[in-house]
C-alpha cells in the first residue's frame, strides 16, 4: 500500500486489526514522509529508529485488542517522555531529559502506540503562532510561510501533512483549537480535569488542558477515550464517569440545543468568519439541531481576564528554572547572579514578558487591583456560560477571528496575536470543553474552523454535533506537498 | 496607568531575570500596551462577586501517606547541569 500515511487513524488501526497493514510497514511509511518532511520543522526531537525497532518488537507478537495497536505517533513536545529529550520549546529545558512519563502518554503507549518523536511548540506553549519556539517557526502545510497556529503548532502542522496518524497538543487559552483551525484539522480541548496533567510542563495549572488533534471526528474521540483517565497523581484530576466516546458517537443531534451568542460578534470580524459562522448554523439545523439566540455578556472581558490570570500562574511555574536542579545554567558571579543570567539568558522575549506581567500583578500592593479582579471576572464569565446552559445542550461559535497569518505578520505587536485567542480563551476560564473543527475556506484557500463548546463533562455531546456536522460540510483539506522536493 | 523604567528593573528584580536599559525600554512599551488592554476590567463592578479559584468544583482527595517510589537519588540528580556526585553544586554563598 503505497498511501499509508494518507489513511485516517481509524482505518490504520481497522488494517493492523485485520492484518492487512503491519505496524512497521505503517511506521515505516510515517517515518518516511517526516523525514521528506524536514522544511516544516514540525520536529523537535526524531526517534525514527527506535520507532522502527518498537514496530518490530510490536508485529512479532501483536496485540490486536489494543485500541491504538501499533500505531506511531508524534506528541507535542510539552509532554514529559521517559528518556527522551523534552524541551517544552525553550533553551532552558534544551537538554532535559525526564525520567518519568506524562499520564497521558503513558495511556497512549499502554493501548498499543508507538512514539515517533517530540514536536515543535511555542515556547512553555506560550504563543499563538509557534514563532516563539527556540527551535525555529513551524511552517504550514497549507502554504509556504505561513504560520501553522499556537502553540501546538508542530502538531497540527504534522497531523495536516500526514507525518503523524493523530497527536495531543495542550490547550491553554485556545492552543489546540486555533492551530487545528488554522490547518483544517480536528482539535478537541476537553473539561478541565479529564486529563491528567501529570507530566505536562506546566504554564498555567488552572487553565492546562491535554487533548488530541486528528483529521477527523472519529479518530478525535478514539484518542481522547484513551488519554482522559482519572490520575492520583494530578490533584485537579476528577474522578466521573467517562465514556467509549468513539463507540458512543453518533450523528443522531436531532432536537439538540445549539446556543449562538451574540457577543462573539466582534466589531472587527471579517465577512468570511461571519459567513462562515451562518453556513455552521444552517449545517447545524440541517442536521436536526435547534438554534437559540443566547447572550454571553461578558465576553468581551475575557481576554483581560487571561492575561491576568495566565502570566500570574506562568510566573509562579517557571520560578522552578533556576539553573540549579536541571536545564541551562548561565555562569554568575554569585548565586542570584547565576539566577539572573540563567533566566534571562535561558527564557525567550514572549516568555519573559510574561513573567514579568505575571510578577507585576502578583506584586505587593497591585494582587488586589488585578489579580483579584481577574479571579472575579473569571466568576462572571464561567457564570455567563452556566445561565446558558440552563436553555441550550452546547454553543456554536467561530475557532479564531481570521485564518492563518504569514509568518512575521504579527510578532511585534503582542496584543494583535494575543486577540487570535478571543473566542477560545473564555472555554478555559470557565473551565469547559470545547472543538474546532474545519467547515471552509476563505478567499485565499485558507481553512477556517468552527468551535462547538459543551457543558463540563459532555464531551461526548460536542463530539456527536461536530461528527454530525462534519459529515454536512464534508470539508476538503488541500495540501499539494509543496515542502517535498 | 503606565509603567516606568524603574517599575521594570523593580519587577525584573523579583522575576530573577536580568534586564539591561535596551531591554528595559523595550518590555516597558510591551506592558503598557498590554496593562492598556486590561484595565478594561475596570469597567466592571465586582464587589459582590466571590473569586473563582478553581473551575473544578471538587474537594481534594485524601490518601494515605505512604512513600511509592524510592532510591530516586540518581534519576534527580541525572539532569543537574553542574553535579558533584550526590549533591547539586551552586556559586559559593557562604563567605
Amino acid at each position: 500500500m503505497s498511501d499509508i500515511t494518507k489513511q485516517s487513524l481509524s482505518e490504520l488501526v481497522e488494517n493492523i486489526k485485520g492484518k492487512k497493514l503491519s505496524s512497521s510497514e505503517v511506521t515505516k511509511a510515517f517515518v518516511e514522509r517526516s523525514e521528506k518532511s524536514k522544511e516544516l520543522n514540525a520536529y523537535i526531537t526524531e526517534d525514527y529508529a527506535n520507532a522502527l525497532n518498537k514496530a518490530k518488537t510490536f508485529d512479532e507478537k501483536p496485540n490486536l485488542d489494543l485500541k491504538l495497536p501499533g500505531i506511531p505517533m508524534a506528541v507535542k513536545d510539552l509532554f514529559c517522555t521517559k528518556d527522551l529529550r523534552t524541551t517544552a520549546g525553550s533553551k532552558i529545558l534544551n537538554n532535559f531529559v525526564p525520567t518519568y512519563e506524562s499520564t497521558v502518554t503513558q495511556n497512549i503507549w499502554n493501548e498499543g502506540a508507538i512514539l515517533m518523536g517530540k514536536l515543535n511548540c511555542d515556547e512553555f506553549a506560550m504563543g499563538s503562532s509557534n514563532e516563539t519556539s527556540f527551535f525555529g517557526n513551524v511552517q504550514n502545510p497549507i502554504d509556504k510561510n505561513l504560520v501553522p497556529g499556537g502553540s501546538s503548532g508542530g502538531s497540527s502542522s504534522a497531523v495536516a501533512a500526514q507525518l503523524t496518524p493523530i497527536t495531543i497538543g495542550t490547550d491553554t487559552g485556545g492552543s489546540i483549537r486555533q492551530p487545528a483551525s488554522f490547518t483544517g484539522t480536528v482539535g478537541l480541548k476537553p473539561t478541565y480535569g479529564s486529563c491528567s496533567r501529570y507530566g505536562i510542563v506546566a504554564f498555567a495549572s488552572s487553565l492546562d488542558q491535554a487533548g488530541p488533534m486528528a483529521q477527523n471526528v472519529k479518530d478525535c474521540a478514539l484518542l481522547h477515550e484513551v488519554i482522559s483517565t482519572y490520575d492520583e497523581k494530578d490533584s485537579t484530576s476528577i474522578d466521573f464517569k467517562r465514556n467509549d466516546y468513539s463507540k458512543e458517537l453518533t450523528k443522531d443531534i436531532k432536537g439538540k440545543k445549539i446556543g449562538i451568542p451574540k457577543e462573539y460578534r466582534v466589531d472587527s470580524m471579517p465577512k468570511e468568519i461571519e459567513d462562515l459562522w451562518k453556513k455552521g448554523i444552517e449545517y447545524a439545523k440541517d442536521c436536526g439541531a435547534e438554534i437559540i439566540d443566547i447572550s454571553l455578556p461578558h465576553t468581551n472581558y475575557a481576554l483581560p481576564t487571561y492575561y491576568i490570570v495566565a502570566p500570574a500562574e506562568a510566573s509562579s511555574n517557571l520560578a522552578r528554572y533556576d539553573g540549579v536542579k536541571y536545564g541551562f545554567r548561565a555562569e554568575g558571579e554569585n548565586l542570584i547572579d547565576m539566577y539572573e543570567k540563567t533566566r534571562s539568558e535561558g527564557f525567550g522575549a514572549e516568555v519573559q514578558r510574561r513573567i514579568m506581567i505575571g510578577t507585576y500583578v502578583l506584586s505587593s500592593g497591585y494582587y488586589d487591583a488585578y489579580y483579584l479582579k481577574a479571579q472575579k471576572v473569571r466568576k462572571l464569565i464561567k457564570n455567563d456560560f452556566d445561565d446558558a446552559y440552563k436553555k441550550v445542550d452546547a454553543i456554536l461559535t467561530p475557532s479564531t477571528p481570521s485564518s492563518a497569518f504569514k509568518i512575521g505578520e504579527k510578532t511585534n505587536d503582542p496584543v494583535s496575536m494575543y486577540l487570535n485567542d478571543i473566542f477560545t480563551v473564555p472555554v478555559n476560564l470557565a473551565g469547559l470543553p470545547g472543538i474546532s473543527i474545519p467547515a471552509g475556506h476563505d478567499a485565499k484557500g485558507y481553512p477556517l474552523g468552527l468551535q462547538i463548546i459543551g457543558k463540563a463533562f459532555d464531551e461526548q455531546n460536542i463530539l456527536n454535533i461536530a461528527y454530525a456536522m462534519e459529515e454536512k460540510i464534508n470539508f476538503k483539506n488541500n495540501i499539494t506537498d509543496w515542502w517535498i522536493k | 496607568m503606565s509603567i516606568d523604567l524603574k517599575t521594570i528593573k523593580h519587577i525584573s528584580k523579583l522575576s530573577r531575570i536580568s534586564v539591561d536599559q535596551k531591554k528595559a525600554e523595550k518590555l516597558a512599551g510591551d506592558l503598557n500596551s498590554i496593562f492598556d488592554f486590561i484595565e478594561k476590567l475596570n469597567e466592571l463592578k465586582t464587589d459582590n462577586v466571590e473569586p473563582l479559584t478553581s473551575v473544578a468544583e471538587t474537594t481534594l482527595k485524601l490518601r494515605s501517606d505512604e512513600v511509592k517510589s524510592k532510591n530516586l537519588r540518581d534519576q534527580v540528580i541525572k539532569n543537574s547541569p553542574k553535579e558533584n556526585e550526590d549533591y547539586f553544586v551552586v556559586p559559593k554563598v557562604i563567605e
